[in-house]
Formats: C-alpha cells, structure tokens, sequence
C-alpha cells in the first residue's frame, strides 16, 4: 500500500546568492494499493523519474508525506533509505544494471547477501526467483555478459523479486530491447502482478507500453494530468491469464 | 553482510581484472621485498658485529696501558704502546676486586714463526690458564696452557686454526710437533677451534704461550699489554669496572683520573656503540626501501580509484538494492587490503629470497627477524588501509541516482 500526499521536490543549483529554484514535482497525491500493475507516463522532464526516485526510496521529496506500508518515509536519513530499499523495493532497470562477467545466480543472490539471508536459503530463493522471472534453469550457471538483452531483463527481474519486496519498480525496462523482447517482459510484468499479484509501478514514456498495465498515472510538468483505470489494457498472451 | 561473503566479493573482484591487480600487486611485492630484505641484511650486520664482540668473552672489561707522556711533556705516544701494566697489577685486581670471575693478563707481538719449511707471521700471545675461559677460546685437540706451564717457563705453544693451517695445512694434527719463534723451538700442545672473524685481529691467526715464557724469552720485560677480567654476571660491569679504575689509580699513585696510565674498557659499551652505528645503518637501508612502499601505495591508490570510477553503476546498483555506505566502504577497503595483503606475503617471501641470495652469493651476513616479517606485515596492511581509504570512501559518498545514471 502507497499513499503519496501532496509531494513536492524542488532542486536547488546555483551559487548560494543568486540560487535557482527548480519544482519538478508540484504537489503530487496518489495511492496505489497492493496488488496494483500501475504505470506512470509522462515526457522526459516531466517529473516521472523524480517520482520513481522518489517511490523507490532512493530520494525524499521536499514537501509532502509518501507512506510506505503505512510506514512515513518520506523523512528518513540515507542510511534508514537504504534499510527500506533492502527490504520492501525491488529496482528493475533500463540498461539491466547486472554485474558483468558474474553468474545469474550470483546476480539474483546479491540483494540476499545484503539482507543478510543465510548462505544455505540463498540459492533456493534465488532459483525460484528466477524460475518465477521466466528465466530456463540452463542458464543459471552463464556468466551475465553472455545472455541477450531479453534474458538480461529477466534476471533483473529476478534480482527485484527475489527479497519478496512490496513493491517493484520498474524503470523504462524496455528501453533497451526491441519491440519482441520487450513484449517478453511486459507479459512477465503482467504474469507476475496475476498469479503472484505483485505491486509493480512501471515508469515509461512510452503509451503502448503503459496500456499494458491496468491503471496509468500522466505527469506534465510536475503535475498529475491523468489518472484512469485502463479500460483497454493490452494482454500480450491471453492464454496466460 | 557477512564476513566470508565480503571476502568472495573482494576475491571476485580483484580476479576480475587479474592483470591490473597483478602490476599493482608487484608494486607492493617489491615494496615489502626490499624493506624486508633491507633489514634482513643490517640486522645481519648487526648481528654479526655483536656476535665477533660478544666471540671474545662475555661480561668482559679490558685494562689497557694508556698514553705514555714524558715527564713533564705534553707529547703522547700512541695509545696502548705504554709499558704501565704488570703481572702484579692483575694479580691485585685478581686479589682486591669483588664480582670478578676470572682474570688473564696477555702480551703480544708479532713475530716470524717457521715450522718444517712453512713460515708465517702472526701475533703471538703470551698468556696463563685462565685466559681460554675470560676470552671464551674452545680447543680443538690437545690442552691449552697450564699454571704448571706458567710457572716453570715452558716453551709450549697452543696454535689458532689459521695458523695450523698456514704451518701445517688444513686437518693436519700438529699436536707434539715444534715450531720456531724468534729462533726459540716451541711444543705445540694444543690447537684452539675457529671462531670466525676476518682482519688483523683475528683470534684465528694466533698463537698462545706462556705469559712468562713470552716475557722472559721474546719480549724481554716484564709488562703486559692487556689485563682481561671477567666479571661474575653483566649487571656487577659497571661495578667492576670502577673498582679496577680505583685499584690501579692508586697502584700508580696517579691522583687525577684525566691523566690515568690506562684505560679500562666495558665490553657492553662497546657493544651498544656498534650496535647503534648498525641500527642507523638498518633504519637507513628500510627508509630507502620504504620509499619504494609509498610508491606501491600509492600505485593501489590509483588503481583503486580507477575501480571506483569504472564500477560507478555497480556501486549506484548495490545502493539501490540496500547497501549502506558502510558496506560499500568496507568492500573497497577489503579490495585495497587484500592486494597489500597479497602483496606483503609475496613481499616477504621474495624479501627472504634475496636475502637468501645476498648472504649465497654476497658473502654477507643477513638475518630475517620476526620483528622485520611482522613490521613489513603491518605495514603492508596499513598501506592498504591508508591508501584504500579514500577511494572507499569516495564509493560511499556517491549518490545512488547519480549513479546510476553515470555513463
């Protein structure tokens, strides 16, 4: 459960005389609730990554309360950030973010390590993660640079899984594949928010890939323009679902 | 995070790039090498150098003539060439002063010795009994010389292995056979064992006689060229010392100490006076050789600064999956110990090598102490902690948006 009150976030650049003011976000109210698949769109400059900074605990606003499991975090120190992050916030990003010439597995245990899950739980959890993730058992063991872009994408989402947080954020995770692959991953989105009912906020620019969520949050220019259930949303497999 | 997890991070990451990790690692390899192999050879030096001193006799002190000044003039002879000591200033010190072991008074010169056809030139010693305990002289076949000898003016001769080799040839048996001193013949009854030690004043080149005999038939007077006492244990020394210094002022009815006939040696002093002249000379050898550390320290610096900048988005991702500061700072710290550390012990190994291969080949004395391995160790261990420090923290510092989004 998320609930966003009024969020502002102002930048600050300049020299300390003549500082610049720069609102990104202008008083932005939401809330998502568990189980949602919402996506947030918007031009770039709009405030969109502000927001997912923002949601993901990587950054607090300004002004405003942003709950978090009912938890206030819209005030903690970095160190506390970090706690929250580990625990309830799965990233999924666009260029995968995955370490190089390290295993999937590897890859998928790393949060584990910093939550502290015991060494014998790790690889259990992690291969159900990525079993979840739609990745083949036969890749497990390849070194992460040898995969394809599809496959990349599927471990981080495995990665993002894998601590069961409350929350998935996913950052324009198509950006970087083509039309196909990026379908792939959409579909993994969408299967996992169905069978698994896992909240997921997927921010994008792009509309056709927002309509395959089942609500859409439009920021311009630091303001909510729209925020509609998505009557029309895109399955990729019916069959799935 | 755990510890072991740390640790397979560290090994990954330094096994990612395994070429640069190896330059930077040499750096200190060679570092940690020289110190060690530096110190290894002063502290041979030094060790040496005490032992040769310590070879002499232990807890000795030495009574030797002093300045000879005219009457009434200012000139001095060398010092030692004054005929002021005598077998009857021993035998007082022998008889007055309290903590003492043993004394032997000696006479020397240096004589042409010939022996079957072979001849040398060596100092000859004339000496008494107890002269092989205070001066800690082993023999290796037969006797060294007896009061009995002594007394009755015998014309005996205990030769150094050097010596016997020049004369008779090396594992000859001499003992029984007759050398000529002075055109004297002489019995030889004993052969002492090698001490070691090079140059003019080696024990080794000798020959040891009776002190009357040397006296009545060689140097003709009835003075000696040095009085060794051996004190009871090193903390009575000092001690000794003074009483010797006060027996003989009187004996020689010499009221101001500045003009004493003498002069009485400690042989701790001289000692410790070699000893710090070897352990400038030590620190000196390890402070070059620590210049080459810095270098190295300042080669994983680099190195690790460099890491940081390329693994940018690593260091954003980690922070965003729930990594602190802490445990970001501490992956980069291990990362810079573990090279020094790895560095330290091939360092230290390599160090022990040349060391090996100085004192092969080099012909001098080295010595590896625990006191070198432990220091270069920590020191390695710090350099890696020093200079790994701020681009550790450099990593914990960066901020997870920014980077993230660093190309």
């Amino acid at each position: 459960m998320i609930e966003v009150q009024n969020i502002t976030k102002t930048y600050k650049s300049g020299s300390t005389d003549s500082e610049i003011e720069t609102q990104v976000l202008k008083g932005v109210s939401f809330s998502i609730k568990d189980g949602e698949f919402v996506a947030i769109t918007g031009p770039s400059g709009s405030g969109k990554s502000t927001l997912m900074h923002i949601l993901g605990c990587l950054d607090t606003p300004t002004k405003g309360k942003f709950f978090l499991n009912g938890q206030d975090v819209s005030q903690l120190s970095d160190e506390e950030l970090a706690d929250i992050r580990k625990d309830k916030v799965g990233f999924i990003f666009q260029s995968f973010n995955l370490l190089p010439r390290t295993t999937v597995l590897r890859n998928v245990i790393l949060p584990l390590i910093y939550a502290g899950v015991p060494r014998e739980e790790r690889e259990k959890k992690a291969k159900t993660a990525l079993l979840d993730a739609g990745l083949e058992e036969s890749r497990f063991g390849h070194l992460s640079n040898q995969l394809s872009g599809g496959q990349m994408q599927r471990v981080a989402i495995a990665r993002a899984l894998v601590n069961n947080p409350s929350l998935i954020l996913a950052d324009e995770p198509t950006g970087n594949l083509d039309t196909k692959t990026g379908q792939i991953v959409l579909e993994t989105f969408q299967k996992l928010n169905f069978e698994q009912k896992r909240t997921i906020v997927l921010i994008t620019h792009e509309r056709y890939v927002a309509e395959h969520a089942n609500r859409i949050i439009h920021i311009i220019d630091g303001n909510i323009v729209e925020d509609d259930q998505n009557k029309k949303q895109r399955f990729i497999n019916h069959d799935v679902l | 995070m755990m510890f072991s997890d740390l640790l397979q991070e560290t090994f990954s990451a330094i096994s990612m790039n395994k070429v640069r990790s190896g330059l930077t690692i040499l750096g200190i390899v060679i570092g940690i090498g020289s110190v060690v192999a530096m110190i290894s050879i002063g502290q041979g030096a030094q060790g040496e150098i005490q032992s040769s001193i310590e070879g002499i006799g232990s807890n000795l002190i030495m009574v030797m003539p002093g300045f000879e000044m005219g009457p009434g003039s200012q000139v001095r002879s060398s010092r030692g060439s004054a005929q002021t000591l005598t077998q009857e200033d021993a035998e007082a010190i022998q008889e007055q002063v309290s903590f003492i072991e043993a004394v032997a008074s000696e006479v020397s010169g240096r004589y042409q010795i010939t022996a079957k056809g072979a001849n040398t030139n060596t100092s000859v010693i004339g000496t008494v009994a107890s002269y092989s305990q205070v001066r800690n002289l082993e023999i290796e076949l037969g006797s060294f010389i007896s009061d009995q000898h002594v007394s009755n003016l015998s014309k005996v001769a205990v030769l150094g292995p050097t010596t016997r080799d020049d004369l008779f040839g090396e594992n000859v048996n001499p003992v029984g056979e007759k050398i000529r001193i002075n055109r004297i013949d002489f019995t030889i009854i004993g052969i002492a064992e090698a001490k070691g030690g090079t140059g003019m004043n080696s024990q080794d080149d000798s020959i040891f006689i009776p002190l009357s005999t040397a006296q009545q038939f060689l140097a003709g007077d009835d003075y000696v060229s040095t009085i060794n006492v051996q004190a009871q244990d090193s903390k009575y020394t000092a001690n000794v010392q003074e009483q010797v210094t006060n027996l003989l002022l009187i004996r020689h009815n010499i009221s101001d100490s500045q003009t004493a006939d003498f002069s009485v040696m400690n042989q701790a002093d001289i000692i410790e006076t070699a000893s710090s002249v070897t352990s400038t000379f030590t620190v000196l050898l390890a402070a070059i050789a620590g210049i080459s550390l810095i270098v190295g320290g300042i080669g994983i610096m680099n190195m690790m600064l460099t890491t940081v900048t390329e693994r940018t988005r690593e260091i954003g991702l980690r922070k965003a999956i729930g990594a602190k500061k802490k445990d970001i700072s501490l992956q980069f710290l291990s990362e810079a110990t573990m090279l020094t550390f790895i560095g330290g012990i091939a360092g230290i190994l390599l160090g022990w090598f040349i060391s090996l291969l100085i004192s092969k080949f080099g012909g001098m004395a080295t010595s590896i102490s625990l006191f070198s391995v432990v220091l270069a160790f920590g020191v390695s261990a710090a350099i890696g902690i020093g200079f790994g420090y701020y681009p550790a923290r450099r990593a914990a510092s960066l901020s997870p948006i920014e980077a993230l989004r660093y190309e």
